[in-house]
């Protein structure tokens, strides 16, 4: 169920020149969060900046959850320099999470590019305790972006080539797909949009599942705006909602 | 406690407070979050004959304290309407006013036939802000003729609340909400979103896949307030108040511009119980100042010694 709560901020810790760690105390959402769902969040209670703000949820610890974010804009500006003594007002657990009930897989490859990191410290938490291998394949822009914090058999690609494959994440997948043979893989991905259009691409050729976590302008963020469509691939209805009916897709099923 | 209730044309809203169509979904997506029984009212997404899938993204962008939108009248069409929402629809204590949208008036009529015989719908909105196909793409909202012959039509259709909702995007709306009322309307609602644009300086691209949108938000209010103000004073009937409005001082302005009623619209993507704390809030403005029955408000604007700019207009 969505609930919205008034989340004391419990702590802002910087993790890298531009990313940040929020804690807040919001136990219903806690409880009920699933990898791969967001909670919109409502930074200020000004009308500019006015709406929400879509965030993954990065950890949950006890009655507290995390969310790791990249100062982009006022929005996120604003929720760097909050601490202990504010609170936020947030709606949440929204949209559909990764499907990581799904039998058919026991590997999962979590591929993540730059703060596409978000959803995977939860995802890898969850996917551990169903007995799921996994493997987790991360890009990011430099050796000081990386964010390799809670996370499983990673392998790092730099576009700069100051930490590990020099290249982008992509082609570090597709480096290491030759020489290894993984049981029963399944891609679960997040990132920026064109990383995950060339990482479709490779999983549709080389014929492995694959779901993508996307991100877009998104008002309500519940379903009641119609702001944030995804093109299906040849259905009837032809747009779904990123809010509602995503931020997970499986990339054979949408146009993005 | 204040009176609160407010009758249109035979129909009882509990309260004065409404959420606007295109900014509630069809009502039943926000129950978890929001009594809707502490509504006066939710008006649908607006409705079409067949299913529409909107425009393409981006749809929206948020601007100076508003968003520009171009949805494109995104929705299930009304055969889905009645079999899937309306039986949830059904159940909700409060009115229920299904907004069309068509680009036809034969559309307009099919619409509101179909749903006329349904029970739990307790009244129409009119959105008249849609390209009129025939006419290549010109808005119906923009021509007064036009505006006329929809109501004219509709009205003889049904006997249930028949409210058109007006355009800001015309030089006096007073023409249009006269038309309206001349043609039979019950009330009309003002302002549907202003026309605006937004460009991304660095890929010199429109912000919106559409090029230009529907501006709404706090940022419309002044513009909406206005609206409301030139065309109660034009006509009878009860003029709805839309604009911008995030809390109940907002509302309380627009009773006092000349609005008997207030939807709420922008405000919903911000808190989805926006509407219910606006006519909460309304309530205790009321107690605190002694005021018995809200509509005592409507159009209690002083305006003693002032020369009104709308008054050269009508
Ligand atoms: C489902 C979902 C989950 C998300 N999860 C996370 C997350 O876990 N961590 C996180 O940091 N962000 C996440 N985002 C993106 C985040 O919502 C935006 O970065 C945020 O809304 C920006 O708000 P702002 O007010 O700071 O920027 P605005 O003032 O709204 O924008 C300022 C500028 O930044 C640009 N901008 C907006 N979003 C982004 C972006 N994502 N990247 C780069 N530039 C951008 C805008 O185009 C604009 O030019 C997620 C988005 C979605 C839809
Ligand atoms: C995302 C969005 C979708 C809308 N869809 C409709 C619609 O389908 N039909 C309609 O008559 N008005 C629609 N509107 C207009 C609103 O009902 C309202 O008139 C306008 O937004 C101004 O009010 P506000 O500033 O409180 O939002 C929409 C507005 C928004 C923001
Ligand atoms: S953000 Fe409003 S419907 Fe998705």
């Amino acid at each position: 169920m969505i609930t919205q709560e008034l989340s004391p901020v419990t702590g802002v810790r910087q993790l890298a020149d531009t990313v940040f760690v929020c804690s807040v105390r919001s136990p219903r959402i806690a409880s009920e969060v699933k990898p791969g769902q967001f909670v919109n969040i409502l930074i200020e209670q000004t009308t500019d900046p006015l709406l929400r703000r879509p965030f993954s949820v990065y950890r949950v610890d006890g009655d507290r959850i995390e969310i790791i974010f990249n100062v982009v804009g006022r929005g996120t500006a604003l929720m760097s320099h909050k601490g202990p003594g504010d609170t936020l007002d947030i709606l949440g657990p929204l949209g559909v999470p990764y499907s990581f009930l799904d039998e058919s897989f026991s590997t999962a490859l979590l591929v993540a590019g730059g703060l596409g990191v978000a959803p995977m410290p939860l995802s890898t938490g969850f996917l551990k305790s169903r007995g799921k291998k996994v493997v987790t394949f991360l890009g990011a822009r430099t050796a000081s972006a990386v964010l390799p914090h809670h996370l499983e058999n990673l392998q790092v690609a730099t576009d700069d080539g100051t930490m590990g494959f020099r290249g982008n994440v992509v082609e570090l997948l597709g480096s290491v797909w030759k020489s290894h043979t993984y049981v029963k893989p399944k891609i679960f991905a997040c990132g920026p949009t064109a990383m995950l259009r060339g990482l479709a691409a490779f999983a549709v050729k080389q014929d492995i599942p694959c779901e993508v976590s996307l991100e877009g302008p998104m008002a309500c963020g519940i379903g009641i705006c119609q702001g944030c469509p995804v093109e299906l691939v040849g259905e009837e209805k032809k747009f779904a909602l990123m809010c509602k009916d995503g931020p997970t897709f499986d990339v054979r099923k949408i146009r993005f | 406690m204040a009176k609160t209730a407010f009758t249109l044309a035979g129909l009882t809203l509990k309260n004065r407070v409404l959420v606007a169509s295109g900014t509630y979904g069809y009502g039943d997506d926000t129950l978890d979050l929001a009594d809707p029984a502490k509504l006066g009212g939710i008006v649908t997404k607006s409705l079409s004959m067949k299913p529409r899938a909107g425009n393409p993204p981006p749809r929206i962008v948020e601007t100076s304290s508003g968003m520009l939108n171009s949805i494109g009248l995104a929705n299930i069409g009304v055969m889905k309407f009645i079999e899937e929402k309306l039986p949830v629809l059904r159940g909700l204590s409060t009115a229920i006013i299904a907004n069309i949208a068509a680009s036809s008036i034969d559309e307009y009529c099919q619409v509101l036939e179909v749903l006329n015989e349904q029970e739990g719908v307790d009244g129409f909105e009119i959105n008249v802000s849609c390209p009129n196909v025939r006419e290549g793409g010109l808005n119906f909202g923009t021509s007064c003729p036009m505006v006329s012959e929809i109501t004219a039509r509709l009205r003889k259709l049904t006997r249930k609340p028949l409210i058109i909702k007006l355009t800001p995007n015309v030089t006096h709306i007073s023409e249009f909400a006269r038309a309206a009322q001349d043609a039979g309307a019950d009330a009309v609602s003002v302002i549907n979103t202003l026309i605006g644009m937004a460009i991304n300086i660095h890929t010199r691209r429109p912000m919106l896949a559409t090029t230009t949108g529907g501006l709404s938000g706090p940022a419309i209010k002044p513009v909406a307030l206005a609206k409301v103000y030139e065309a109660s004073r034009a006509v009878k009937i009860p003029v709805i108040g839309i604009g911008g409005i995030m809390n109940a001082n907002d509302a309380i302005e627009f009773l006092i511009a000349g609005a008997s009623a207030v939807q709420v619209g922008t405000a919903n993507f911000v808190d989805p119980a926006a509407g219910i704390k606006i006519a909460e809030g309304m309530n205790t403005f009321c107690d605190e100042n002694r005021i018995e029955d809200i509509g005592s408000l409507v159009g209690s604007l002083v305006t003693t010694g002032n020369v009104s700019v709308v008054d050269s207009w009508l």
